[in-house]
């Protein structure tokens, strides 16, 4: 690592941190910063209110946010290495259309009922439900396209089948959405809009460990991912057992993908613009460097995320998707515009 | 196969490389197709071999079966005596380096690490690279001469430059054996004439064996030690470019309508017709162009002088001509082609 690396890893530690304390200050109700640090200290004797707004909501809130921020950004980093593909994602595989269904059939099917009360008997209500039915969607989808993929030599023909199943599941969606009851088409909506709010503590128990050790086991990839560089021929050649590594790849990115968007809804373009945000940044290709820069980045960028879609204060929430497309979009065009040789290029 | 190969590599006890009866090709199914078959062959340590042949025979699959990037359908290839088979990609990579035609995309990546990925099979689950990995890197980068790109972006660099890294990278697995698939395709002549002087400079400097694909066969035929010929029927033909050449097999490989091989150059000459002798009189480098020019536009150039013959005077200030209807001189070889191909539109 060279001492400029060092330097701008270190500066987003700093820019995190100062990130962090800000989503937990702004919000409804802005409270001063000194309070916020008391409360996370666990000695405001001041103001109860304040405590319970930061430590009950704010701060699973924020944390969910870096974890799934994080999550994204390691796994849109290797969905492109993988498919040396900038425009590659965590969903590239579907993923993401496939707990649409999932949530769809829940939410909008004929089979509400019947699923609701399997889910109360399961000791699952509401949120917990979704949850279910989106991880359930998303592997249905994840495992038919590793299957067909593993009979498949090229990546670019792997990336293009998940687009396929992509699109031939959400038409599926669409059609549920039609035929469905405008009552119902209210909660799905709000599912679609993707909120890191919706995660307590209860929930992070389980979506906290997922995503961290998610998280821990994708940081361990960098060798194969730096090998994957020159291409699956050179990777092959120097001793990488590429179908392996690609089928483990896209299992472990796609899951990452899948956990998000079951406990936040789809998030949209963290997973494709963290990736290119760090690599402009730090001018390297090298997964070494990269990959703490993707965790801290992802995290930070969600975070901003996430206090951008309070900023209309009392007029109610902007929708997270939105957001971080609004954000991600322009942010994607100008690494790209910038590096005049560009991500990829030739 | 000529008989040549079998018994001569039979009675040599340390092959870098073998292969008994090997077929290669492609399988689906339910079936196997083979491209290449019967093929034997071997290398010694500090050999460098050229592999030769037109486009499309299986030079490609054989040198990929040869780097166990795919399978052999029939046969085996030996590496150092072990089966292929019995060696694990990883122990493979330690002994095999591989350098492909394909231009690799890297973005923002400096050289010095590009060579490092050479070190993957020898260093551990995390790739931490050690002293040794780091001296191993420097001898490789020195060895392709690149120190001097070291600290470069490799995508700044030029497509000679690229390959030269990527041979350095191949080096930095410390392998025994080194295969290139027509690493010069994309490259200008000076670069292809640089990465062959390369190649046999580490076959010399170390126990390394080198086997590259080319389609440049007269630079092939110059710095190759051996030279496997791929035959227009698939069969091979194998030897120092000198027996290649005198065998006929390369003329026989390579000739088509419009080409000839001439044994003696060891060159291809385009063939263009013939519009009868003609004799240049002078001597030195202009001799030679002005016979340059005539072979081009379809005259026998020939030594003897013939009353028939064209007869071009090669001097200090360009060429003269005198003919039956005419005349004509010039200082530059572009008028000496116009008036030839003048004289033409008059027969």
């Amino acid at each position: 690592m060279t001492k400029r690396e060092v330097v701008i890893l270190v500066g987003l530690v700093v820019a995190l941190s100062v990130v962090f304390v800000l989503s937990l200050a702004l919000g409804s109700t802005p409270i001063p910063l000194r309070r916020v640090v008391l409360a996370l200290m666990g000695a405001s004797p001041h103001d109860e209110a304040s405590v319970i707004v930061v430590t009950a909501i704010r701060l699973p809130r924020s944390v969910t946010a870096m974890l799934a921020g994080a999550s994204l950004g390691i796994a849109g980093l290797q969905m492109q290495t993988l498919f040396r593909n900038p425009l590659a994602d965590p969903f590239a595989l579907g993923i993401s259309s496939g707990a649409s269904l999932g949530v769809a059939l829940v939410v909008l099917g004929s089979g509400y009922g019947a699923a609701a009360a399997f889910g109360t008997a399961m000791g699952m209500r509401g949120d917990a439900l979704i949850t279910a039915a989106a991880i359930v969607g998303a592997a249905l989808v994840l495992g038919l396209v590793l299957v067909v993929s593993s009979r498949i030599a090229n990546p670019t023909t792997v990336l293009i089948l998940g687009l396929m199943f992509g699109y031939a599941v959400s038409a599926i969606v669409t059609v549920l959405v039609g035929a469905s009851q405008p009552e119902r088409l209210q909660q799905w909506a709000q599912w679609g809009f993707g909120s890191f709010s919706g995660v307590t503590w209860q929930r992070l128990q389980l979506f906290g460990p997922l995503t961290f050790f998610g998280v821990l086991i994708a940081s361990a990839t960098t060798k194969q991912l730096n090998a994957l560089l020159l291409g699956e021929n050179y990777a092959r050649s120097m001793g990488l057992a590429v179908r392996r590594a690609r089928l483990l790849t896209m299992l472990g990115a796609s899951v990452l993908g899948a956990v998000v968007t079951a406990f936040c809804g789809p998030i949209s373009f963290l997973g494709i613009a963290v990736p290119h945000l760090c690599r402009g940044l730090l001018g390297t290709s090298d997964h070494r460097v990269l990959v703490p820069a993707v965790v801290l980045m992802g995290s930070a960028v969600a975070l901003v995320a996430q206090i951008v879609s309070l900023l209309p204060g009392n007029a109610g929430v902007l929708p997270l998707n939105a957001v971080t497309s609004l954000m991600g979009a322009p942010i994607v065009v100008a690494v790209l515009l910038r590096s005049r040789r560009g991500a990829f290029a030739g | 196969m000529t008989p040549y190969a079998a018994p001569a590599l039979c009675a040599d006890v340390e092959l870098a490389l073998r292969t008994r009866d090997l077929a290669v090709g492609y399988r689906t199914r339910r079936s196997r197709r083979a491209v290449l078959e019967h093929v034997n062959l071997g290398v010694r340590a500090g050999e460098l071999v050229c592999l030769l042949g037109p486009n499309g025979i299986g030079k490609s699959t054989l040198l990929r079966t040869l780097a166990k990037m795919q399978p052999a359908l029939w046969g085996s290839v030996e590496l150092g005596g072990a089966d292929l088979r019995s060696i694990t990609h990883a122990e493979l990579a330690r002994r095999l380096g591989v350098v492909l035609t394909e231009r690799i995309v890297v973005e923002a990546l400096p050289v010095r690490r590009i060579v490092e990925l050479g070190r993957y099979p020898h260093s551990g689950w995390f790739g931490r690279i050690t002293d040794r990995d780091r001296r191993v890197v420097d001898w490789a980068i020195d060895a392709v001469g690149a120190r001097q790109l070291a600290d470069r972006d490799f995508s700044r660099l030029s497509d000679g430059e690229r390959q030269r890294v990527m041979i350095a990278r191949a080096l930095a697995q410390e392998p025994v054996l080194l295969v290139l698939d027509e690493p010069t395709a994309f490259l200008d002549v000076p670069s292809r004439v640089e990465v062959m002087g390369l190649l046999r400079q580490l076959t010399r400097e170390g126990p390394l064996a080198v086997v590259v694909s080319t389609h440049d066969l007269e630079l092939a035929l110059r710095t190759a030690d051996l030279v496997w010929l791929v035959m227009p029927g698939g069969e091979m033909t194998t030897g120092a470019p000198e027996d290649v050449v005198l065998s006929g097999g390369l003329a026989q490989a390579f000739e088509g309508r419009h080409i000839r091989f001439h044994p003696e150059e060891r060159s291809f000459r385009l063939l263009t017709g013939d519009r009868g002798e003609a004799v240049v009189r002078g001597s030195g480098l202009r001799a030679a162009l002005v016979a340059a020019v005539l072979e081009r536009e379809g005259y026998a150039v020939v030594a003897a002088s013939d009353e028939s013959a064209l007869s071009v005077e090669a001097h200090e200030c360009g060429w003269h001509v005198l003919t039956d209807d005419g005349e004509g001189n010039g200082a530059d070889y572009a008028s000496l082609a116009a008036f030839l191909r003048g004289r033409r539109a008059v027969a």
